[in-house]
């Protein structure tokens, strides 16, 4: 019975990886291209409460000649290109302001010695304030100059939010600091907040620990294998596409597999059977990381996309805990996953050879165990799931180029936090994750949870270096 | 496309101000990394405590620029203990990823609003380095011959940034070679074997995590100088990543091979900015494949795919002796 159930699901499964890469490899250099952004000047001009301010003139100067001007559009955005890299003044017209703003500080008008660096948009920001409170005195002190990350079309909404992993979709329906509601509620919620983000976390890091276990290798390109399945289901599941999400998510589970078992076949086979030592794989995932996250920003561009399903949806009220059917789906189905991973280390053949090989490779190989197909086929599942963990992470927060990244090291964070290799570890290590992660917010600002999320992971380091659920072993 | 323009480009970012701070913070990396063989993948926050500790002691408390200097040379000096102490007990890919996110929870709590009296938050700070271009002996507009030319000011940043580089090159080539740097390599080759001679491998391994961090706070302050402005956001994990890449691509372990690294590295990257640039606006490049907006994006897939052939065909970079660096964990 469970042989032959096994077999449908591979079936099923190799059905997937055959009609998936044409399709993929057809469709993805058409997906949306980049805001342009070459070398230049830009910013958003918005007032104090993030209204953008329209019609205001802003001018560039170098040495005293006018390089270009721009006046702001209704998004409050401009843009000045600039004939090339260097060092300009960046002037705002004050008499074009509106009545009621002005800027944050005396002074803060001009910009001098903006530089431009070769390739990047070099973003620009005016604080304002609104004309009743008092202008800081204190001269240039204001004015915010930020690269665009070095990356070119990054605009600041993608760096700014991005980083706080709290976009708008992501966020609680109710507000952890308010003291309207009972804490008790707001406990409650950011519980089940953090056991959503956790379960997201588990299903990804599952693959990485298994993959640590098994080779010893720290993958840091793993986060790219979660943008790709969140990608690629969102190029299906849009135009010209417009499959349901639920078949995209498919097709995006089996190019994660795909492209697990095609790094482990073309990369990471060939540098074992060199003997690499460890620390070059890991800067070598490194490379590969920057390279398939770049590659990923040119042919998805720099937008922050939701997925076209299930984006807008009626919270519910379970008690006092309110959260929208999509969430309860993906921390349902998550948590369904993950017994199912251990259902499968557990009981099937392949799951306890994958085990015997994370204990002990000679072992396991001396006792007949093709070690090879074992780590090939913990690549596969490690692929589909960061692709699935992807799409979840896409559903509730963004799809954008470097979500991966931006969930890797907290996907570190549970795998470190559980037990280096132990896949239950990552499993419990992510749970803990998620749940410091979302609670830190009833107290600390949002834009500080990840933070906490890692001071947990040093703070247990520090007192427990092998993991929750780590066997103990001296080093150095 | 105008080649000679390209080279030219190429040849001045090879001795650019970025190339000198990004060849002293790889100076300090290779202590930690190419002698003592420790995984710091937090360098970036050197370099962050150092920019702030100059940007916030000049714009917020209004003190002059050589003491934001020292300060930040404390703050790298705390912070490589505060991080030393618990993590270098641990196994090397420990260390790698507890100090990839202590660089990360340092910038997370820079740019919070909590910090922003202190350090501008997300805006940043900005005009601090009146007082270092103030010092600025070059009055002229422009200085050099054909394509090196350069303007009074980055040739004053320059002069320092090399000097400084030259100057710990040397201090680091001299701590080598004293019985002090070679305990470190015993360390790095065989800790077991060198506390059986009874060497305190957690000291060694402390003092060395301490010296490159303030070789990094240093890189870290020319770097908010010669911008002017220090803003969290671009001190971020792959910051480290480029050091790494210079490391590896000079040889680590080698004295000139940081600096040879950034040389290179920096000709390679802006040679492939100006070139892809050039070709996709005079249509060599047909914008199907490449639009103008996207060359920054290409460029740093090119460093990325750079590192991995580096790493797998010569992991020892130019300078490198394969024998002395047996790049595995313990």
């Amino acid at each position: 019975m469970r042989a032959r159930l096994m077999a449908l699901v591979a079936a099923c499964f190799l059905m997937l990886l055959v009609c998936a890469p044409g399709a993929s490899a057809a469709t993805l250099p058409s997906a949306v291209p980049a805001a342009d952004s070459g070398t230049s000047i830009k910013g958003t001009l918005e007032g104090p409460t993030d209204k953008p301010v329209p019609k205001v003139r802003v001018t560039v100067k170098q040495k005293g000649t006018s390089v270009g001007s721009a006046t702001t559009n209704a998004k409050g955005e401009w843009q000045v290109s600039v004939p090339k890299p260097g060092d300009y003044t960046v002037t705002l017209d004050v008499s074009t302001l509106p009545k009621n703003l002005q800027l944050r500080s005396k002074g803060g008008e001009t910009l001098p010695d903006v530089s431009v660096r070769p390739g990047s948009a070099r973003t620009v920001i005016f604080p304002l304030i609104p004309k009743s409170q008092q202008q800081e005195s204190e001269e240039g002190s204001s004015g915010g100059a930020t690269e665009g990350s070095g990356s070119g079309g990054t605009d600041q909404g993608s760096t700014g939010a991005g980083d706080t992993g709290a976009p708008a979709a992501g966020q609680p329906p109710i507000n952890p600091q308010d003291s309207s509601t009972p804490f008790l509620n707001r406990f409650l919620q950011m519980t089940v907040e953090g056991i959503k983000l956790g379960a997201i976390i588990a299903i990804t890091a599952v693959g990485l620990s298994l993959v640590f276990g098994t080779t010893r290798l720290i993958n840091f390109a793993h986060g790219e294998l979660v943008t790709i399945g969140a990608v690629v289901a969102y190029v299906f599941s849009t135009s010209p596409m417009h499959l349901p999400l639920v078949l995209a998510t498919a097709i995006a589970i089996a190019v994660g597999a795909l492209v697990g078992g095609a790094m482990e076949l073309s990369l990471w086979r060939p540098m074992r059977k060199k003997s690499a030592g460890l620390i070059q794989m890991f800067i070598i995932s490194i490379g590969l990381s920057l390279l398939l996250r770049h590659l990923i920003l040119t042919f998805f561009g720099s937008r922050r996309n939701q997925y076209s399903q299930y984006t807008v949806q009626e919270t519910v009220h379970l008690g006092p805990i309110q959260i929208t059917p999509r969430d309860l789906f993906v921390t349902g189905l998550s948590i369904l996953v993950l017994f199912g991973v251990a259902y499968m280390l557990q009981r099937t053949r392949i799951g306890k050879a994958t085990r015997a090989v994370s204990d002990n490779t000679d072992l396991a190989e001396a006792s007949g165990i093709d070690v090879n197909k074992v780590i090939l086929t913990v690549w596969v599942i490690g692929g589909g799931l960061a692709a699935l963990g992807g799409v979840f992470y896409g559903l509730t927060q963004a799809v954008y180029w470097d979500m991966g990244f931006n969930l890797l090291l907290l996907m570190f964070a549970g795998v470190i936090l559980g037990g280096l290799g132990s896949a239950y570890g990552a499993m419990v290590g992510s749970f803990v994750v998620g749940l410091v992660a979302q609670l830190s917010t009833l107290w600390f600002p949002v834009e500080l949870q990840n933070a906490w999320a890692l001071l947990a992971l040093i703070v247990v380091l520090l007192l427990r270096p092998q993991g929750i659920l780590g066997r103990a072993e001296r080093a150095g | 496309m105008d080649f000679i323009s390209i080279l030219s480009d190429a040849a001045r970012g090879m001795f650019g101000p970025e190339a000198a701070i990004y060849a002293l913070a790889a100076v300090g990396l290779n202590v930690h990394f190419g002698y003592t063989g420790l995984l710091n993948f937090g360098q970036v926050a050197f370099m962050l405590v150092g920019a702030y500790g100059v940007a916030v002691s000049v714009a917020t408390w209004g003190l002059p620029l050589g003491v934001g200097v020292l300060i930040g040379i404390g703050c790298a000096v705390v912070l490589a203990l505060v991080l030393g102490i618990p993590t270098l007990r641990l196994r090397g890919d420990y260390l790698a990823i507890a100090t990839i996110a202590a660089g990360e929870i340092l910038r997370y709590f820079y740019r919070s609003s909590y910090a922003q009296p202190l350090t501008g938050g997300v805006y940043g700070l900005r005009q601090f380095a009146d007082g270092f271009y103030n010092l600025n002996p070059f009055t002229g507009t422009s200085y050099g011959f054909g394509a090196f030319t350069f303007s009074a000011r980055s040739l004053w940043i320059m002069v320092v940034g090399w000097s400084l580089t030259v100057l710990c090159s040397l201090l680091v080539w001299l701590l080598i070679h004293a019985p002090w740097g070679r305990v470190l390599r015993a360390v790095r080759e065989d800790e077991l074997a060198a506390r059986s001679l009874g060497k305190n491998v957690y000291g060694f391994k402390l003092q060395s995590l301490v010296l490159g961090g303030i070789i990094g706070a240093l890189a870290g302050s020319l770097l908010a100088i010669n911008v002017q402005s220090v803003q969290p956001d671009s001190y971020n994990p792959v910051v480290t990543f480029y050091l790494y890449a210079i490391v590896i691509l000079g040889g680590a372990s080698r004295i000139w091979g940081p600096v040879l690294g950034s040389v290179i590295f920096w000709f390679v990257v802006t040679f492939l900015d100006s070139f892809l640039r050039a070709a996709t606006s005079s249509g060599l490049i047909p914008s199907s494949i490449i639009e103008g907006s996207d060359v920054g994006a290409v460029r740093f897939a090119f460093v990325g795919l750079g590192l991995m052939l580096l790493m797998i065909f010569k992991p020892a970079g130019i300078l490198g002796n394969r024998k002395e660096l047996r790049l595995d964990v313990r």
